[in-house]
């Protein structure tokens, strides 16, 4: 089967720093990837140029056939790549259903001058992606009134959208209570389960590494360094001294 | 619609303003006519703010509008007002559509400063063309509308009155649908985060330059209007302290309702008025402190009296199940 991203040779310095050194990966369809590795391992550099923030040195980024690596994000997000932040992007001075409709609103080839509410199809759409996530009776709240878990899932939300075939998503369960991580994760996996999206996420967690992914790909200096089944990777001795640092 | 006067309504308050100018006044007419006209730039002004970016050159399009206007009623003799406010807005939107794609790529203090020197630049450009009167400018004819002339000058005052409210009012209109769209909410959005928008699929410099060329038409209709009322065009219009007036009737509305923007341009041209009236020589200081006491006690704008209101309303509805829930549990 052909991998719906296939990266090759991606590089990328900062300076001195090497955040990208040769990367050299594929992903299958329906997959489900957590990217793991100390802080300036490269993951987000990796997530960056993947949706197109970045450009890579050299090296190329490969989405369905197509070659992504020079395209903007607004390109690439148009050919089937969305993501979420580690740290929210939402607007905060709309409302939870708003943010919905203005990423609605950018699947069409143009924008109505309808009201989103009256807008044929909608909002409704923008409510039942919010109530998958739990959240359908936040809708009219504005987003400066809401916790910080419940815009990390409002953000995963806006990535769905556009029935992604690759979803990026950074640190999904960071800032969210250990009681709640768990329970996250669960209404993000329910979520994106209907539009069997492909999935990567950065993960510091290995209790949610381990339980969730199918694959597991280490970072470490920019370079991949152990990529496998979760319950191999973890065990991989330069992963636990590097990664994990003997935890699992 | 969810919120605020439905567009029939709006309709019907344009046409009530029209009436009541029969009952105006002569004097009012005139400050009424500046003000709407001042209003429709402002308007424009705020749609684009909506963005995140203010421009400091509208003057640049009113110019533009103004100068075309005239210049084809010198040519062609045409002076009907209708036609003069068509040809003013599409002069304003064609130079917004070579300008707005080229600017929308910069943002903040950079986008703002570069539509000041735009407007500048056309300045120098008209004080030193002979062929338009230079920094004298030139005069117009008086303005017709559908092949009738107005001589009584309160009939004429009158006309021009009526042609700018409801010009003013239908942008108006047009305003608030687009406010309440989809594209208004993305306009918003590229406000707040322009690289999420572009992350969800949305071209942000396209919402940019369709907001820019909305502006370009509204100020160069509002140009239109400025030379009806004068008949005469210099370019002073294009200077930086016209457009400056411009930015302090949206300043004082703010970017929330577009109502305020009418609001905000009659209490400017009601203060000015009185204040050079009472007190010719100190009239800038009186509006100075109106202006301060605006931002300091509105800092959103006129506007925000009535939207935090309603916000308020709406966020206790948005509450009430919640509230109720605790309730029940507790």
């Amino acid at each position: 089967m052909n991998p719906v991203l296939s990266v090759r040779g991606l590089e990328k310095k900062f300076g001195a720093v090497v955040a990208a050194d040769a990367l050299t990966l594929d992903i299958a369809a329906g997959q489900k990837i957590s990217l793991i590795g100390a802080n300036g391992a490269g993951k987000t550099t990796f997530v960056n140029m993947v949706t197109g923030y970045m450009k890579p040195d050299r090296g190329s980024i490969v989405l369905d056939g197509i070659d992504i690596s020079r395209h903007s994000p607004r390109s690439v997000a148009r050919l089937g790549i969305s993501r979420s932040f580690q740290i929210p992007q939402l607007f905060v001075e709309l409302t939870a259903a708003e943010n919905l409709s203005v990423a609605i609103s950018g699947v069409g080839t143009r924008m109505s001058l309808r009201a989103p509410a009256e807008a044929d199809g909608r909002h409704d759409n923008a409510i039942e992606l919010l109530e998958r996530f739990g959240l359908g009776d936040l809708a009219d709240r504005p987003i400066s009134e809401l916790a910080g878990g419940v815009r990390k899932l409002i953000d995963i939300a806006m990535a769905l959208v556009r029935r992604p075939k690759l979803l990026l998503l950074d640190e999904p369960t960071s800032g969210v209570s250990a009681e709640d991580k768990f329970a996250t994760m669960e209404r993000v996996i329910h979520a994106v389960a209907p539009d069997a999206a492909t999935l990567i996420f950065v993960e510091h967690d290995m209790e949610i590494v381990s339980r969730y992914a199918d694959r597991v790909i280490a970072f470490y200096q920019g370079r991949i360094l152990a990529d496998g089944a979760p319950s191999e990777v973890l065990k991989d001795q330069a992963v636990r001294r590097y990664v994990t640092g003997g935890l699992q | 619609m969810k919120n605020g006067l439905h567009p029939l309504v709006m309709i019907a308050l344009v046409a009530g303003v029209t009436l009541l100018g029969r009952a105006l006044p002569t004097w009012t007419l005139s400050l009424a006519t500046i003000a709407a006209s001042n209003a429709l730039i402002a308007l424009g002004i705020v749609v684009l703010a909506r963005t995140g970016n203010v421009s400091f050159g509208q003057g640049l399009f009113f110019a533009a509008g103004g100068y075309g206007v005239a210049l084809i009623a010198n040519a062609w003799g045409l002076t009907d007002a209708v036609a003069q406010v068509i040809i003013g807005a599409a002069c304003g939107g064609l130079l917004g559509l070579i300008v707005g794609p080229f600017i929308a790529r910069y943002s903040g203090i950079f986008f703002g400063m570069l539509t000041l020197a735009l407007s500048m630049v056309f300045y120098g450009a008209l004080v030193k063309s002979t062929a338009l009167g230079g920094s004298d400018g030139f005069n117009v004819g008086r303005p017709t509308l559908l092949g009738l002339s107005f001589t009584d000058p309160r009939e004429a005052d009158f006309m021009l009155y009526a042609v700018s409210v409801i010009v003013t009012g239908f942008a108006g209109i047009g305003a608030t649908i687009l406010f309440r769209s989809e594209f208004g909410l993305a306009s918003l959005a590229v406000r707040e985060n322009n690289l999420r928008v572009e992350y969800l699929g949305i071209s942000a410099n396209r919402v940019i330059s369709i907001n820019f060329v909305i502006a370009a038409i509204f100020a160069g209709a509002s140009g239109a209007f400025a030379l009806m009322a004068q008949r005469h065009i210099d370019p002073q219009f294009a200077y930086w302290t016209t457009s400056g007036e411009f930015v302090f009737v949206a300043v004082l509305a703010g970017t929330q309702s577009v109502a305020a923007v009418f609001v905000a341009s009659m209490a400017l041209e009601l203060v000015r008025s009185f204040s050079s009236l009472y007190l010719p020589n100190t009239w800038q200081l009186v509006l100075g402190v109106f202006l301060l006491g605006v931002i300091l006690f509105l800092p959103r704008g006129i506007g925000s009296l009535w939207i935090r209101k309603r916000r308020k309303r709406s966020t206790i509805a948005a509450n009430a199940p919640i509230a109720a829930e605790t309730g029940a549990a507790s």
